[in-house]
């Protein structure tokens, strides 16, 4: 179980939004981390790209692949499977419920971002989603979090834990220094 | 004809009054600073990008509100999806009236939201028209052998 120094493989986002405009943007921004990104355009569509069978509205036992993908990022307000839908189905599945999931919104409504957090969403980005939302996203795919559905290794980095060096300009409140925005909080020190 | 530093001189000028009258916000800077050697025509892109989905929005928009029986709900999520594309790009103008006339629609007062229609086009138009100048500069600009000034 050794920690592998070189990484060969770029790390893999996954990014559901409605909105061509925004897909070109996140995928833009997420390149320019050197993630590999694949775009898709409903949270029906990112259950499929993620190995779920569509087993009664995706409500699958478990899935025979393994995905690669170390993160997904979606949309909150999409039609048909809402962003928050799509975390809850992530989160109810044993294979795919260790993926960090973070949440983008255009509106910024308090009541919205906790309920997303508290079903586990670890962050959320009020669009539009710019560089330094996108350099947050660095501890949750550090190369030491991929994990697999076998893979019992009780390290417990997907809270968010600062244990990455100097990766952040936030304070200790997790407020970030940006911000004429209202920029939302994001709680990458969840309790 | 212009030299290469007077359509620079231009093309700041020009850039900055759209900054300052409010057609753009820090978005549309964040837009160029995306752009490099390996995205070359990015702002270009996804502004044309913003331009199709709008004048579709703004047919959706006009038939709904032409309903005998108006589907408010219907309406609201077109004007969502141009208030976030607008503020994807930088289009604070477009964007603010979006705010407004979803209030109209959650209000389904009709006479609002017709206002808001005219007006969101309106808005829309004159970006539009700013913004196929400003790429027009910039191509003048790299015809002549110059570069884009970076603005910050």
């Amino acid at each position: 179980m050794g920690v592998i120094a070189i990484q060969e493989t770029p790390l893999h986002v996954l990014a559901v939004d409605d909105s061509n405009i925004d897909r070109k943007l996140i995928e833009r921004l997420l390149k320019t981390y050197s993630y590999h990104v694949t775009a898709v355009d409903s949270g029906s569509k990112a259950l499929e790209f993620l190995g779920l069978q569509d087993v009664e509205n995706f409500q699958s036992f478990s899935s025979n692949q393994e995905t690669d993908v170390n993160l997904i990022i979606t949309d909150y307000c999409m039609p048909g499977m809402t962003g928050f839908e799509l975390l809850r189905k992530i989160k109810e599945s044993k294979s795919l419920k260790d993926i960090p999931v973070v949440i983008m919104s255009s509106d910024n409504i308090p009541a919205r971002i906790s309920r997303c957090l508290e079903e586990g969403a670890q962050e959320f980005f009020l669009k539009p989603v710019r560089l330094s939302d996108v350099d947050k996203l660095r501890p949750y795919l550090s190369k030491n979090e991929r994990k697999t559905t076998n893979d019992d290794d009780d390290d417990d980095n997907d809270d968010g834990d600062d244990d990455v060096e100097g990766w952040s300009d936030e304070d200790e409140q997790g407020r970030s220094d940006e911000d004429e925005r209202g920029q939302a909080v994001s709680m990458d020190q969840s309790s | 004809m212009a030299s290469v530093s007077q359509l620079q001189r231009q093309f700041v000028e020009y850039t900055t009054s759209l900054y300052n009258e409010g057609y753009l916000d820090d978005q549309f800077t964040q837009l160029q600073k995306l752009q490099d050697e390996s995205n070359p025509d990015f702002v270009v892109e996804v502004v044309s990008l913003f331009f199709e989905d709008s004048e579709k929005l703004l047919n959706n928009l006009a038939t709904a509100l032409q309903q005998k029986i108006v589907d408010y709900k219907q309406v609201d999520s077109h004007v969502h999806q141009f208030k976030g594309s607008s503020s994807s790009i930088g289009a604070q103008r477009v964007t603010n009236v979006c705010v407004h006339f979803r209030n109209y629609c959650e209000e389904k007062n009709l006479d609002g939201c017709l206002r808001c229609l005219q007006q969101v086009k309106h808005e829309y138009i004159l970006v539009r028209n700013k913004l196929e100048a400003l790429f027009r500069l910039e191509q003048q600009i790299l015809q002549a052998g110059g570069s884009i000034p970076m603005m910050e």
